[in-house]
């Protein structure tokens, strides 16, 4: 077993818990006197620091959303003066304003820790070629690996993504050990290498660190036999620090949360409420640690759940799932709600199809609402026999409808004809937008 | 003896189909017999060509999925009924018929017919015991 710091990583519960608590208080007062936005969120409910007494507590405090960054835009929410914050990222604004985070020298430390950690649960030293093809910039995935790469005195190579010939040009003339990317996007070097010819058991490849977007057991399946290694899923996100706040082992099998830095919920998401250990529901993070920017209760709209059970790794912390689907690209079709994560269980399973498949929703005026689901068939699949198309089409369909309550139509496209993108999948195309 | 028949999976869009034959016509590969099964979303077009192993890999190349079949292509009496004997030999060797289509070009007198049947080895020296002839790959390729 790999570990970057083993006595962080499996520390006695007990221990764990009174210090959670302790740095629990210590960031509650933190946000409480130096975020004007939070001093305004406790003082509307009546809340004072002092309420708060340990973690039992935490569901007195209030929620974060992404809307308080934005309303505080840019730097509303921090809680140290800009001469101690030594770094900005932001999230890409799609829908109104970015979210900008910062962070003091000690919290830089804290993510690098926190990667480190993540890169060393599976194997990485001092003396790995880690290829990080995460965008560097603004986002903070790139920078984010990179000091923590750094932490581990491995020898980094700032790519950044893009360029996938390039990419394997660089992995063979280099020879890089590990790789920091998208799955997507480790997905695409794959394929590209096997296109161009490259042996990719000869490279000298062996870990790859995947996140930014979900991905499944399939994805990961198909990544390690195209590269020829071990795939490991990384979380984060930037409100709460960027990538590394949760980090799989090489039990490949839920991903364990820093939870010396972080506390993790689960939450209904329609009414808020704390669901029961083992429910599935969105997830919410409290810093513990942070300086710039203490964060409370903030939902990510990450639909996953909670394993408290012993891990054989020997690491005490909490496992989370791998993220399970959106609470907002949950789609509603003829009343039904419907997450790409059911879809995606179930070609999952079936043989024959390719993770890759694009949900497309249409209304036509006065007209149901349809739901259309392209799967990429397997070059192994086609045979002579439309026969056989057809059986897998109402397979898939069949399993669908007994899901999900809805019928729905499923169509084969061709392998490699939905668009791979370097970033992230995108796996729904709304077409009822242009009706409304 | 067996002849190879390619499989081409293909989306029913415009231009895909375009798409094969020019990647054939680019390779200097002959068509010498195709036929379409098709649905509303896509198509299997089958093929068979006069180099089926370097067809495969110039449309593999070419980003289309292929799959390679066996077939029979039998020799049928180029005269009123030629068809009809040659099918009534399949109903008493107990064969089922999965598809067939006929090939462009002639042995001899006679015309020829691509046959898909399920056990293609069987098929084949059931089929040549009543006197049906079966033709090589090599010969009809070079047809
Ligand atoms: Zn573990």
């Amino acid at each position: 077993m790999y570990y970057w710091n083993k006595d962080a990583e499996c520390v006695d519960r007990g221990e764990l818990d009174a210090l959670r608590n302790y740095r629990l208080l210590k960031t509650v007062r933190h946000a409480y006197e130096n975020v004007p936005a939070y001093k305004r969120k406790f003082d509307e409910i009546g809340l004072r620091p002092e309420h708060i007494r340990g973690i039992e507590d935490l569901p007195k405090l209030p929620f974060t959303n992404k809307t308080d960054f934005r309303d505080n835009y840019p730097f509303g929410m921090y809680a140290v003066p800009m001469d101690k914050v030594v770094r900005v990222h932001a999230s890409s604004g799609t829908t109104g304003k970015a979210v900008v985070v910062g962070y003091t020298q000690g919290d830089i430390a804290t993510w690098a820790e926190m990667i480190a950690r993540t890169l060393g649960a599976g194997g990485t030293c001092k003396g790995d070629v880690v290829q990080n093809a995460y965008g560097y910039g603004l986002f903070t995935g790139g920078l984010g690996a990179h000091y923590g790469a750094e932490r581990i005195g491995a020898s980094v190579v700032p790519i950044s993504g893009g360029n996938t010939k390039r990419q394997i040009q660089i992995m063979q003339d280099f020879g890089s050990t590990v790789l920091c990317c998208t799955p997507s996007y480790a997905e695409l070097i794959g394929e590209t290498a096997h296109e161009m010819g490259v042996d990719t058991s000869k490279l000298p490849l062996r870990a790859a660190f995947l996140g930014a977007e979900p991905w499944t057991e399939a994805m990961r399946r198909k990544i390690e036999e195209l590269l020829n290694i071990d795939a490991l899923d990384i979380y984060g996100l930037s409100e709460v620090m960027g990538p590394g706040v949760s980090y799989e082992c090489m039990e490949k099998n839920g991903l364990h949360i820093n939870e010396d830095h972080f506390i993790a919920e689960i939450v209904d998401p329609e009414t808020g409420e704390p669901l029961p250990p083992g429910s599935k529901g969105e997830l919410v993070f409290t810093s513990l640690t942070k300086e710039a920017l203490p964060i409370l209760r903030y939902r990510t709209h990450d639909i996953t759940y909670i394993d408290d059970s012993p891990c054989p790794c020997g690491r005490t912390f909490h496992k989370m799932h791998r993220i399970m689907g959106r609470t907002d690209d949950m789609l509603i079709v003829r009343g039904v709600n419907v997450f790409p994560s059911q879809i995606e269980s179930v070609l999952m399973e079936m043989e024959g199809t390719e993770p890759h498949y694009m949900i497309v929703v249409d209304r036509s005026e006065g007209e149901m609402d349809t739901m259309e689901v392209w799967v990429e068939v397997s070059p192994e699949l086609v045979s002579d026999e439309v026969r056989t198309l057809e059986n897998m089409e109402r397979k898939i369909a069949g399993e669908l409808h007994s899901l999900l309550g809805i019928s729905l139509k499923v169509k084969l496209v061709e392998p490699k004809s939905i668009p791979r993108s370097e970033g992230k999948a995108k796996r729904v195309v709304d077409r009822r937008e242009l009706y409304q | 003896m067996k002849v190879s028949q390619l499989s081409v999976f293909i989306e029913n869009k415009s231009g895909r189909l375009a798409d094969v034959t020019r990647t054939l016509a680019n390779a200097g590969i002959n068509v010498r017999a195709l036929s379409i099964a098709d649905t509303i979303d896509y198509g299997l077009l089958r093929l068979i060509v006069n180099d089926p192993a370097r067809a495969k890999s110039e449309l593999t190349n070419a980003g289309f999925t292929v799959a390679l079949t066996e077939v029979l292509a039998i020799e049928v009496p180029d005269k009123p009924g030629g068809l009809a004997g040659i099918i009534d030999a399949f109903a008493e060797c107990g064969l089922n018929i999965e598809y067939m289509y006929a090939f462009v070009g002639t042995s001899g007198e006679n015309a020829i017919v691509i046959f898909r049947v399920e056990k293609v080895d069987e098929a084949m020296s059931s089929l040549q015991k009543k006197g049906v002839k079966v033709l090589s790959g090599e010969k009809l390729y070079a047809i």
